[in-house]
């Protein structure tokens, strides 16, 4: 049988087909599709009777006559003429082709509907049968069916539709218990609804627009084999079909080339408008989605966001404050106290005026980092805070060269030890980044490759880009693993990451961190997804692995108990602009920001030991 | 491990012997009186029913299926009876021909997915859209109509390769080659439309993943990443496509293999489908149904091998 893409299944409420339609006018290539169908559609219906002659009329004198007045399209090798023929065996192809079309349909939607949403033994035999079904040559069944039921194209569509229909089966089928589980489908039931009228009103409105689309690649599979069969000789000879005309057309192919013009065109021309029509309808329906989700994203973040202003605002409203953003470059600077001009002035990470933006599909960019500047010193951690969408991810990332698609620095300048990031090559960025640069992502299951174990994806860049002997490599990697608490390096080594706790992934993909020797580590909220005992814990090997390796560190984090912990600078960002930088002692004596005084509120009144309650969702990251 | 493997084989056993049941049961049933059919409407009614009870026609059906499951197992399908030849040796040496076919053309079509498929994801723009084009045109146009117009502009009009006839491997290699290329290309055609499609969109969800950012922020090039990582993990799907494809593939190789006048499975089908030589359309069912379940052993396989997570459950 040949492959039948399935849709990609989306819930689809009713009113979307009347919709489709409307969106699908607005696309010039499914207009183009829809009037070639017509056509095609049109001549099934009035083909014969235009015809000017009988399609089955033989003549001897017109034996692949080249085309003339009274014969346009010339005849073929029994002297019919070709244009009656074509327009006769129109009408057959697309009769046969509706017919296995409505087989497909009937029974493909109907078991999977049935399976789907009663599910028990039937839904056994069903997917049973789509196995059975699907294990066979469809070309194969068709021949061994004709030999028992002789030459009869609408046999072989009955027995096309049955061999197509699991491709519907599976589509409804998936979609069906999906929805099932749906609340409103609970409702439904409970508010005394018969099953017949909750699928019809309920499920299959859901499955009507992918089926819709099925319907095309199915109508398309189905005229491709029945041309094929008519082709082979196996047909009904006795009615004119494209397959048939293809045939004579080949055998005479020396003799009259021409021939195999037109029935090819009508195959091909009705096929490619079928398919792509189906893949603009698909079009249609996965931007309706796209939209839809990037929306309800928005209005995560925005919530989000105003989770943190209400966790921040437990004794004064914050509502006015929080829409202060400072003007870009107006960062209030602390001047560095003692303790944090003791450390190191050597300035290993310098970020200036960086501005990060997105290209939108309308050609413009969106920025989400309005020009900000930070630099970090030697064996420093410097802490970067603020709420889920301020922009403090993209900055890291950007310092990384790791923004996500679409993501580019599209103003300033990024420098590490003197050498310019934001216009390196990526070659050159390759070679810094692991040897100089380190990273440790925030969701620890997420950043490991499950189709891997974890000694070879610790182990692979020390082969690769620090070019050490296999053993070398290993010796190395159980060594971090130890370090980094991981109890029995040996097991952990050899399991693959869905085998270990969150906990866990976390401790190997900080060891996967350091196992390059950066000297610089840009730690994205490395503790928020962990629970919170587990998060005191990897606090103290951050800390400890920084302190032993002296490495400088850029931690990214909205929970200002752990920049207490761990930071000796913090800078705070809002909306894209870093607001408040400067040591981590005057921040917390001396903030004067309202947006920081917001933030330090909360903690201060609560604790610093309280766990984050928003980060989980950090919107900005995506 | 052991036990997945076992599984499936017992699964592709029962579906063999439920697929030869009923096949059995439909063309024995159905063919009408075969004796008849094979000596032609003028023999006597006392020839025609010799003749029956010599294909022993005259048993009840549960005894000729069990006869013929019998020597099934044993290897041996019956003889045709129209030539009387043994179908396994009929069999045998067609069988030859259409799998270097379709495994040719599963390689190909392997091969131009993963490249085609890599190349739309991560270059976007007009190769994205050229690629996405051309699948649709290629998944649409039926693959025989494809291979229709490579006969009649490469054979025909630019004599680069042969129009029609096989050159076994053993004989010449570029003898082979170049009577199966254009049959292998016909049949690839739709294959790669559909597989790399889906190797375009799972390399674009890998690419987004997050680990592919972790991995690269230690040093490895996006190459690697891709090749090794994103493409490892692209692979569950595209290889149960891969399966998809090949059983259509043997279907598709029928006409095919008509057109260029191949001798493989495929002409054998159409002669014995239209003499009505039931033993050698029954002895394809079966064989066809075993490769069948042999591909998607091989599959299920490939896919452990892939992934850990069907390894280990």
């Amino acid at each position: 049988m040949t492959a039948v893409e399935v849709p990609t299944a989306i819930p689809t409420p009713a009113s979307r087909v009347d919709h489709l339609f409307r969106r699908l006018l607005r696309n010039p290539l499914a207009v183009v599709s829809m009037i070639v169908l017509a056509i095609v559609v049109l001549i099934a219906i009035i083909g014969p009777l235009i015809a000017p002659y009988d399609p089955n009329q033989a003549s001897l004198q017109l034996i692949l006559a080249p085309p003339s007045a009274e014969h346009p399209l010339g005849a073929d090798s029994a002297g019919r003429d070709v244009l009656s023929r074509l327009l006769a065996a129109t009408r057959t192809s697309v009769v046969a082709a509706i017919l296995a079309v409505l087989v497909s349909l009937v029974i493909g939607v109907g078991s999977g509907l049935i399976a789907g949403y009663y599910q028990g033994w039937f839904d056994n035999v069903s997917s049973w049968f789509t196995t059975l079904v699907m294990a066979l040559p469809g070309m194969v069944v068709l021949l061994a069916a004709r030999a028992v039921l002789g030459p009869s194209i609408w046999w072989a569509m009955l027995i096309i539709g049955i061999l197509l229909a699991p491709a519907y089966f599976r589509l409804v089928y998936t979609m069906v218990t999906a929805t099932r589980s749906e609340l409103y489908v609970d409702a439904a039931r409970v508010s005394g609804l018969s099953d017949l009228r909750i699928i019809g009103k309920h499920v299959l409105s859901v499955v009507r627009a992918p089926i819709i689309i099925q319907t095309a690649v199915v109508a398309i599979i189905a005229i491709g084999i029945q041309a094929g069969l008519e082709f082979l000789g196996l047909g009904d000879t006795s009615l004119p079909t494209w397959g048939g005309m293809l045939q004579d057309a080949f055998a005479n192919i020396y003799k009259a080339p021409f021939l195999i013009v037109w029935p090819s065109l009508a195959i091909g021309v009705t096929s490619i408008a079928l398919m792509l029509l189906a893949n603009a309808m698909r079009d249609v329906l996965e931007r309706t989605v796209v939209v839809r989700r990037k929306r309800r994203r928005a209005v995560t973040t925005r919530t989000g966001s105003v989770a943190a202003v209400t966790t921040a605002s437990s004794v004064t409203d914050l509502g006015d404050e929080i829409d202060i953003v400072t003007a870009e470059g107006q960062t209030i600077r602390h001047d560095d106290d003692q303790q944090a001009a003791a450390r190191s002035s050597e300035i290993v990470l310098s970020v200036k005026d960086l501005r990060v933006g997105y290209a939108q599909a309308d050609g413009s960019t969106l920025e989400v980092v309005h020009g900000v500047s930070l630099d970090i010193r030697k064996g420093e951690v410097h802490g970067l805070i603020g709420e889920s969408g301020s922009g403090k991810s993209q900055t890291a990332f950007a310092v990384l060269g790791l923004l996500p698609k679409g993501g580019s620095v599209t103003g300033g300048s990024i420098a590490y030890e003197g050498l310019r990031l934001d216009t390196a090559s990526e070659k050159e960025y390759t070679a810094i980044r692991g040897r100089r640069i380190g990273y440790i992502p925030q969701e620890p299951m997420s950043n490991l490759d499950q189709s891997f174990t974890i000694g070879s994806q610790l182990t692979e860049p020390l082969r690769v880009g620090l070019g050490m002997s296999k053993k070398e490599a290993r010796d190395k990697a159980l060594s971090l693993l130890e370090r980094v608490g991981i109890p029995n390096p040996v097991r952990t080594f050899k399991a693959y990451p869905f085998e270990v706790s969150g906990g866990m992934a976390q401790r190997v993909l900080i060891a996967g961190a350091v196992s390059t020797d950066p000297d610089l580590i840009i730690a994205d909220e490395p503790t928020t997804a962990l629970d919170v005992t587990v998060q005191a814990e990897v606090l103290d090997l951050l800390r400890d692995l920084q302190a032993e390796r002296h490495m400088a560190m850029l931690l990214v984090t909205h929970n200002f108990g752990v920049v207490a912990d761990l930071c000796d600078r913090v800078t705070v960002m809002q909306s894209g602009l870093f607001v408040e930088t400067g040591p981590v002692r005057a921040i917390f004596q001396r903030p004067e920001h309202p947006y920081t005084k917001s933030l330090l509120a909360s903690i201060l009144d609560e604790g610093p030991a309280r766990p984050p309650l928003v980060g989980s969702t950090q919107g900005g990251n995506s | 491990m052991l036990t997945f493997i076992l599984r499936r084989v017992l699964s592709g056993i029962v579906l063999i012997l439920v697929i030869t049941v009923i096949a059995f049961t439909l063309l024995y049933l159905g063919s009408g009186n075969i004796a008849r059919t094979i000596l032609g409407q003028n023999a006597s009614e006392e020839l025609v029913a010799q003749k029956a009870a010599e294909l022993g026609l005259d048993r009840p059906l549960v005894v000729q299926f069990l006869d013929w499951a019998g020597s099934a197992v044993t290897g041996d399908l019956g003889r045709s009876w129209f030539n009387g030849q043994l179908v396994t040796v009929q069999l045998a040496s067609r069988l030859s021909v259409t799998l270097s076919l379709v495994i040719g053309a599963i390689i190909v079509t392997a091969i131009f997915s993963v490249i085609l498929g890599i190349l739309a994801a991560r270059r976007g723009g007009a190769v994205d859209g050229t690629v996405q084009f051309v699948s649709i045109v290629g998944f649409a146009i039926p693959g025989f109509l494809i291979a229709l117009f490579l006969v009649l502009i490469f054979a025909v009009n630019l004599h680069w390769f042969k129009a029609t006839g096989y050159i076994p491997f053993t004989t010449s290699v570029t003898g082979w080659l170049s009577s199966v290329t254009l049959p292998i290309i016909a049949l690839s055609i739709g294959g790669i439309a559909t597989i790399s499609q889906q190797v375009r969109g799972s390399v674009i969800d890998g690419l987004s993943r997050d680990y592919v950012r972790t991995l690269r922020s230690r040093g490895l090039s996006s190459n690697r990443v891709v090749y090794k990582h994103v493409l490892r993990n692209a692979g569950g799907p595209a290889l149960a496509l891969l399966a998809v494809q090949f059983i259509g593939m043997i279907g598709g190789a029928v006409i095919i293999e008509q057109i260029f006048a191949l001798p493989g499975i495929g002409s054998l089908t159409v002669t014995a489908t239209a003499q009505g030589d039931i033993p050698v359309v029954m002895g394809i069912v079966v064989v066809t149904a075993i490769i069948a379940v042999v591909v998607n052993l091989l599959i299920d396989l490939a896919q452990a091998a892939l992934n850990p997570k069907v390894r280990l459950s």
